[in-house]
């Protein structure tokens, strides 16, 4: 028994020596002392030499939760030959000193959780890992900045790797920004450099206009069916010329990469960049493909490369690990009417600002109305929009979405830059700029670029003729102010990818409250994910900027690398076991297995009279368990066990639980 | 909370808390020091689903006052359906409580994910709170129980 104090954290509340005490007289504890620090190296010391010392069977180290610290109390007791699968975590910190007050009671608890780790410890047995194999291919979902930085850091090791891409091109939401603060350099030169680099390392296949269908197995083993949407288009053929984008009769559609401001064909090549550079038909919208009328793209392709007839197809693959890297979205701003958004086209929201400002935008870079197309005199920036939203308005986000109040300095700068004359406002709640060189970045805006930046939020929009009317507060000078205004940008929150929360399901990854995929501990295993073998590489674990993502596209491939690097890898022991003697065969457990890793075989067994009968038993696949227990109980005859969390060792604990006095 | 400060009662909860959404929960709230009694002590399984409803029989005829089981919300389970069998299970338990005769409120079954730590402790707190107004869990006494229960405490005294 081994009684942590945590420095102050666990003995600031419960009198840790009297647990030890009091553990001490408790039967089959032959050894119970107290440390500062049980996890440090001397406290682990301390461990290992009682264990040698009273050749102890088993121990309990009462300290913070399992969670932080199973595995490293696991490791020094097998260090000196105990079995790691002896040790027991009493939580007393996490569920016992953080959470109560009053000394007496907490250290009454503690106690209490001491004995129901010793009545469960009483009743282990040594288990033994099995142990697999590692497909050394990798699969990144996403093609963005994360999921293109995470591929070739991946591939650069040597190891192959996959990105599904959901829409016709890799590049995501990089790909739509003019410049990137705080250096004002271009994205699209940074950006697609890496995208070409991606499709040319010969260990990076890309599967654009694909996604995820259906996701089977476990770390190492990962067994993957991608859809891939059929595009009407060969894409090892087509030659990316344009030809038919340019000849399709149908070209009022509007454009998905510049957010509707312009118009794209029924067959189209998302922008001039696109990777792979392959046409791809809207069947949507195409007269062909819906009234068999037109065949005018494959009448001028002249590589042939048009294919009405294509179907979706279902690629399966293995993989070792996946790395999640879905991104973000802009939120939906529907419900905030106050900013006259959709009743005038000179409301726009920063991604549209981006590619209004962007030379290969639907203007060429020339920043004019959307209405009339004229200079606008004066613009208006509006922050927060959707982000740090009271729960009680019932929309938006409580988040802040971190990246707006330096895109909108960025944008305030950019609009001074091509028209000095112009006036700019900046409604704020804050400015946040934590980041290297971000406020000398909103210092310059406001500063040396004379943008006008005003706390307070802008209350109503109203169009007035051609111009907006905005009416706002300035909450330092604690007056009300009206503004005419010619454009509002809106900088509208964000939320995690719609397609996210399905594909959550499918890798049995869990979410946060938000929508965003949570990581396995916020401060040291940033971006693994709590399901082994899956990781987080990017803005789908929460609001981040370009410089974050791509370090954490890097510590994430660094991640995979590591664990593709492995030949073999140990499995969870904690999995179900069957007794034979006791099975019926009746298909129970394997009815409720979520993962098919119960099959029943005919085995031999003995019966009165010297003889043998053949009987069907149930047989657990320990490759495949992942240890729910769901078996355990569906079993009538008891015969199902999970290991590790015996229904014996359990009850032990429950009875342990109940044994103390009110 | 305040019932039992009144008349000294402490009621004896056992919560059991699945590895991957609840128990995570449980020590979110203690990283964010948000506090609820003392009385419930948590047992981590691995998945809802482990919790037989045996465990949960056994707790009542130990003495244990109310039972709470808390998993990954419907959806969420890492083990993708574990917590269904539990929702299943459990709603039948119900009604076998009533047909014990032990009131149905002294077993719970909330969804609490790992990102719910404020969730957790106010769960914690309202359970407490009305296991406390329903006072001691005396229809499954097992007399032996009992005896045994006793004659080991004094002898730890």
């Amino acid at each position: 028994m081994f009684v942590c104090h945590c420095g102050t954290n666990i003995a600031g509340t419960v009198d840790v020596e009297a647990v030890a005490d009091a553990m001490k007289s408790e039967s089959g504890v032959v050894y119970s002392a107290t440390y500062q620090y049980m996890c440090s190296q001397s406290g682990q010391d301390i461990i290992k030499k009682a264990i040698r010392d009273y050749e102890l069977g088993g121990i309990v180290v009462c300290s913070c939760s399992p969670r932080m610290h199973e595995a490293t109390f696991r490791k020094a007791a097998s260090s000196v030959g105990m079995n790691p699968y002896m040790v027991e975590i009493a939580n007393i910190r996490e569920q016992c000193s953080w959470v109560h007050k009053n000394r007496e009671d907490a250290t009454s608890k503690a106690i209490t959780l001491a004995r129901a780790a010793v009545a469960k410890l009483k009743l282990n047995f040594p288990l033994t890992p099995g142990e697999s194999g590692v497909t050394k291919r990798a699969l990144v979902i996403g093609g963005g900045i994360a999921g293109i930085q995470t591929a070739l850091d991946i591939a650069d090791a040597g190891y192959k790797v996959d990105i599904v891409e959901k829409s016709p091109t890799i590049g995501g939401k990089m790909a739509q920004l003019d410049k990137t603060f705080p250096t004002l350099d271009c994205a699209a030169c940074i950006l697609t450099p890496k995208m070409v680099d991606a499709a040319q390392n010969e260990n990076i296949r890309i599967f654009s206009y694909s996604e995820v269908e259906s996701v089977s197995g476990y770390v190492g083993n990962f067994t993957v069916t991608v859809k891939k949407k059929a595009r009407y288009v060969k894409e090892d053929v087509c030659t990316g010329c344009g030809l038919c984008t340019e000849k399709c009769p149908r070209k009022k559609i509007p454009s998905e990469f510049n957010l509707g401001m312009d118009n794209r064909s029924a067959v189209y090549i998302p922008f001039a960049q696109a990777v792979p550079k392959v046409a791809v038909i809207d069947s949507e919208h195409c007269m062909m493909l819906k009234e068999n009328k037109c065949g005018v793209c494959s009448k001028v392709c002249t590589a042939g490369a048009i294919d009405y007839t294509q179907k979706d197809e279902y690629i399966e693959e293995k993989y070792g690990a996946i790395v999640v890297a879905t991104g973000y979205e802009p939120i939906s701003l529907e419900r905030f009417g106050e900013y006259a958004r959709g009743m005038s086209p000179d409301v726009i929201t920063s991604l549209e600002f981006e590619r209004l400002t962007s030379a290969a935008g639907p203007t060429h870079g020339k920043l004019v109305r959307p209405s009339d197309k004229m200079k606008p005199n004066t613009v208006v920036f509006v922050q927060c929009v959707g982000s740090r939203c009271e729960p009680s308005l019932g929309k938006g986000k409580e988040y802040c979405s971190k990246i707006c109040c330096m895109y909108t300095a960025k944008h305030a700068m950019l609009t001074k830059e091509k028209y000095p004359d112009a006036e700019v406002y900046v409604f704020y709640i804050d400015v946040r700029t934590p980041g290297k060189n971000f406020d000398e970045f909103y210092r310059r805006a406001a500063e040396e670029y004379g943008v006008k930046y005003i706390k307070g939020m802008v209350g109503k929009i109203t169009p007035d003729g051609e111009r907006l009317n905005v009416s706002a507060s300035d909450l330092i000078c604690r007056k009300k102010l009206e503004i005419k205004a010619d454009l509002v940008v809106l900088a509208a929150a964000i939320e995690p990818s719609p397609t996210a929360r399905a594909l959550a399901t499918k890798l049995a990854s869990s979410m946060d409250t938000n929508g965003f995929f949570t990581e396995a501990h916020p401060k040291l295993r940033p971006v693994e994910s709590p399901t082994a073998g899956v990781f987080l590489s990017g803005a789908c674990q929460g609001p981040r900027d370009i410089p974050e993502t791509v370090a954490q596209a890097g510590a994430a491939a660094a991640k995979v690398i590591g664990l593709l690097s492995k030949e073999r890898l140990t499995a969870n022991p904690c999995v179900a076991v069957c007794d034979e003697e006791m099975c019926s065969g009746c298909s129970v457990c394997g009815n409720v297995c979520p993962y098919g890793a119960i099959t029943y075989v005919e085995k031999e067994f003995r019966v009165p009279g010297g003889r043998t009968k053949a009987r069907r038993v149930a047989s657990v696949n320990e490759a495949v368990c992942q240890g729910c227990g769901c078996c355990a109980v569906a079993c009538m005859s008891g015969a199902m066990e999970l290991k590790g969390f015996m229904s014996s060792q359990i009850m032990a604990e429950v009875d342990a639980i109940c044994r103390t006095s009110r | 909370m305040q019932d039992k400060q009144i008349n000294g009662y402490r009621p004896k909860i056992a919560a059991f808390c699945c590895n991957w959404c609840s128990y995570a929960g449980a020590d979110l709230a203690g990283g964010n020091r948000l506090s609820y009694p003392c009385d419930v002590k948590i047992i981590r399984v691995p998945c809802s689903c482990r919790v037989d409803p045996i465990f949960v029989l056994r707790a009542f005829r130990r003495g244990a006052d109310g039972v709470i089981i808390c998993g990954c919300h419907p959806g969420d389970c890492h083990y993708t359906s574990g917590n269904y069998h539990t929702r299943r299970r459990m709603s039948l338990l119900f009604s076998f409580l009533d047909y014990l005769g032990i009131e149905r409120e002294r077993m719970r079954v909330e969804w609490v994910s790992a990102s719910e730590g404020a969730k957790f402790a106010a769960v914690m707190n309202d359970f407490v709170s009305e296991i406390s107004k329903l006072g001691e869990n005396r229809r499954l006494e097992d007399v032996r129980c009992k005896e045994q229960t006793e004659t080991r405490l004094s002898e730890e005294r």
